[in-house]
């Protein structure tokens, strides 16, 4: 083989492995993006029940209820909107009313998520970003109510 | 006043760091033998300082001295010893400390096993290397001091957070530092070689030792950080394409593409400037871990406290070093006397085909990872690529990969036979072949992706074992003999086969999760629960008080048929301290699968609501893990490679010569 075949043969096997790459990517992206919602944009945006989302803000205070066979249920709240939430299994042990959560899932009914995973922080100090964001969107963030001092 | 020395040790370090930076590569320029020797004393003095530094803040940790902001926010006169100690880099400003004293550590590598290295490219790279302390010197005395003292102290630190205290925060971040930080050598070299616009086999013959000490220690600190995960997280999952892990995984990648083509470039003089490339990409990577743990841009279970001061002054660093040595690549790479092109079927060319699925896998996890990033700066919309995204893409690439990886291993140097390579792997195409078909037939109907899994890893088990027997032993030749012969083989050829064999164990462990069985459900006391081949039954639910916290703990028993075949504690953890509560996964390893139950608080009337995982043969994902880093230790011991050899050789060689 002469030098430069040789070359083509690297060159093309090289855009095979990332064409093929590519293609994968973006047929596995069209499926795989969960878009992320505080409860008033859900009320806002009217999304269709069965649309796969991720929802996030603070565990309405006395809204936990917890059943037989692991069946949790409980609210998820922004200040300005309320969503329900479903979920069975063991909640993350950083769990508790009035605090964060993202739970992602799938819209059961306007205005209740069935959860496949409840996300809590890792640490009391910390809050998710958009978890964060949402509460700033209604006002009920102070900046530096996370931080440590 | 220690707390205050260390203060002054790490201000001092900055200006060591300093010195470390200018003096070598003006004496580089000037070519003045004594001006570049500098950088040699610069990086011990530089280490030195910062290890006061950091036995300064441990030494605040061990007594407790909660005058320090540090120790109070991450401390407890109650916590163990072992969690004080580790409690150091369980925060932000301890874990950049040891990153730097990481930094420092392998500065100081070069500058003391160096010496056989060309003057000025040593100097270089310490300059270079001394360059990157600077900045994160700076990075910690301006926004991340840990030293900051605490007016009035408090009676009580605030506790190190519950989930950090375990032997797992002893392990994981200091290992994948080494690992990360490691690749900082190797970015330097790369540097220092684009600096001087020269680069040879020697250069790939030096580097190779610190890349592979680096890719070494990161695949043990990764494999561990995994290994937490699984087992205090309490779903027994071991990864979760959270953003931090792509961050871990992204380097290895690139690691693992260089330590390759770093072969290519030291047997074959071949692929130099691809080589450099991948040098830079790798710590590239790793700084782009660093800013995306600390500044809190995408959400992550790794999250720290955030300030966002901390973020733009990463940020800075980051654009700095990755920007900086592109440009100095596309500048001076053209330099470089390009290597000789080779036959598309031979080592070298498959080597060249892994480094392309491994650089594709990292652009696949670099995408995945900032998409959601990108798409929020420009459009507002707010997404997540899940799991599955990762799992596709980075799966099909893993398997694409290990299909290939025997024949590559067992093709020759220049020009191999391709058909020659494939009988003689047939034993192993053959083992792998009935593991698919067994696995399918196994899982009926069911998803049949764990049994090409598991298929493929056989194969590349089996294809690294043939090799090596192939190398020892031919028809003919008595056992004994082959078996000398065998150990006569190199070490780097060992390490080689073994880290190959660890990806086979990897891929089979995770084609086990497809075998796996789960059941959630309320365990009543003395009632059995199956659980794949297993049933669990709760014997008790009793109390127990930890050093600082209180446990309750289930007891249960695990039973395959009428047999015993082990008991398991899972416990709920309560710390006072922070009003936290952790749970303990209670976990009996079985051949290497395990049983995995994780529990919630029991009910008043003494039921136990659980989740009941068999999990086949996972402990081999990480002790897949565990086995490439003993063969990256492996190959590292192998005398033709240690530090020098080559230089001392040639040396010699020229010595012989002028006789």
């Amino acid at each position: 083989m002469t030098r430069r075949s040789r070359r083509l043969v690297l060159i093309a096997v090289a855009l095979a492995v990332v064409g093929a790459a590519a293609g994968i990517a973006l047929y596995a992206l069209r499926d795989n993006i969960v878009f992320f919602y505080s409860p008033s944009e859900i009320a806002e945006k009217a999304v269709e029940p069965g649309a796969r989302l991720r929802v996030g803000g603070l565990v309405k205070d006395g809204s936990l209820v917890k059943s037989s066979g692991q069946n949790v249920a409980f609210v998820v709240t922004d200040g300005a909107h309320d969503l329900k939430v479903a979920y069975q299994g063991l909640l993350p042990d950083l769990f508790r009313e009035g605090q964060g959560v993202v739970a992602e899932g799938v819209l059961a009914a306007p205005g209740e998520l069935r959860a496949e995973t409840i996300l809590a922080k890792h640490d009391e100090r910390y809050m998710p970003r958009e978890v964060v964001d949402a509460l700033k969107k209604q006002g009920r963030w102070q900046e530096g109510e996370a931080s440590a001092k | 006043m220690i707390v205050e020395i260390g203060h002054f040790a790490l201000v001092l370090a900055l200006c060591a760091a300093l010195a470390q930076t200018i003096v070598p590569a003006w004496g580089a320029r000037l070519a003045d033998p004594v001006l570049m020797a500098l950088g040699q004393s610069a990086a011990l003095t530089q280490l030195a300082l910062v290890a006061i530094a950091f036995a300064a803040l441990v030494n605040a940790h061990l007594t407790s001295d909660f005058s320090v902001l540090n120790v109070a926010e991450n401390s407890h006169s109650a916590v163990p010893t072992i969690y004080k100690i580790s409690g150091v880099w369980g925060n932000h400003e301890g874990s950049m400390l040891l990153w730097v004293l990481t930094l420092a550590i392998f500065g100081a590598l070069v500058a003391l096993f160096g010496r056989s290295l060309p003057r000025a490219l040593r100097a270089n790279a310490l300059a270079v290397q001394g360059l990157i302390g600077v900045a994160f010197l700076l990075f910690i005395l301006l926004t991340s001091n840990p030293f900051e003292r605490l007016a009035p102290a408090p009676f009580e630190g605030r506790d190190l957070n519950p989930i950090l205290q375990d032997p797992g925060l002893a392990v994981h971040p200091p290992m994948l530092y080494l690992g990360y930080v490691g690749f900082s050598i190797v970015y330097s070299f790369a540097a220092a070689a684009l600096i001087e616009g020269r680069i040879d086999a020697a250069w790939a013959r030096f580097v190779r030792p610190f890349a592979l000490i680096a890719w070494s220690l990161l695949t043990l600190g990764i494999a561990a950080g995994s290994f937490w995960a699984y087992y205090t997280l309490g779903w027994g999952g071991f990864w979760f394409w959270d953003p931090v892990e792509n961050a871990s995984l992204m380097p290895w990648l690139a690691g693992t593409a260089f330590v390759h083509s770093v072969a290519v470039m030291e047997k074959r003089d071949a692929l130099k400037v691809w080589t450099i490339f991948l040098a830079i990409l790798a710590f590239s990577f790793s700084l782009l871990g660093t800013f995306l743990v600390r500044s809190g841009v995408l959400t992550s279970v790794h999250a720290f406290a955030n300030d966002p001061r901390r973020g733009v002054f990463i940020l800075a660093i980051l654009a700095f070093f990755i920007f900086g040595s592109f440009a100095l690549f596309a500048w001076r790479a053209p330099v470089l006397k390009q290597g000789g092109l080779f036959a598309p079927v031979s080592r070298e060319g498959a080597l060249v085909l892994n480094n392309l699925l491994l650089t594709t896998a990292c652009a696949t996890v670099f995408f995945g990872t900032l998409y959601p990033l990108a798409l929020e700066q420009l459009t507002g919309e707010k997404i997540t690529v899940g799991a599955p995204f990762f799992n596709m893409t980075c799966g099909l690439l893993l398997l694409g990969a290990s299909s290939v990886m025997p024949i590559g291993f067992s093709l020759a140097w220049k020009r191999g036979d391709l058909l020659g390579v494939i009988q003689r792997l047939t034993v192993a195409i053959a083992a792998g072949a009935v593991t698919a078909v067994t696995g399918a037939a196994w899982l009926r109907g069911g998803s049949i992706v764990a049994a090409i899994m598991a298929g493929l890893a056989i194969f590349v088990i089996v294809g690294s074992l043939i090799e090596v027997v192939t190398r020892a032993w031919r028809p003919g030749l008595a056992p004994g003999l082959a078996l000398r012969r065998a150990f006569g083989l190199p070490l780097s050829f060992w390490g080689a086969a073994l880290a190959h064999m660890g990806v086979g164990m990897t891929v089979l462990g995770l084609a086990g999760v497809g075998f796996g069985a789960e059941t959630i459900t309320t365990l009543h006391r003395g009632a059995p629960v199956e659980v794949g081949p297993y049933s669990i039954t709760l014997d008790s639910v009793g109390d127990r008080v930890g050093p600082n916290y209180r446990e309750t703990v289930a007891a249960m028993t695990v039973h395959s048929g009428a047999t015993v075949v082990a008991t398991i504690e899972p416990a709920r953890r309560q710390f006072a301290a922070r009003q936290m509560a952790t749970t303990e996964a209670g976990l009996a390893t079985i051949h290497f699968g395990q049983i995995y139950v994780s529990i919630a608080d029991p009910t008043p009337d003494g039921d136990v609501p659980a989740r009941l995982y068999w999990k086949p043969l996972v402990t081999l994902i990480w002790l897949g893990g565990a086995a490439m880093a003993l063969g990256g230790a492996l190959s590292l011991a192998d005398r033709r490679l240690r530090f020098g050899v080559a230089a001392r050789a040639r040396a010699g060689a020229v010595a012989a010569a002028a006789e």
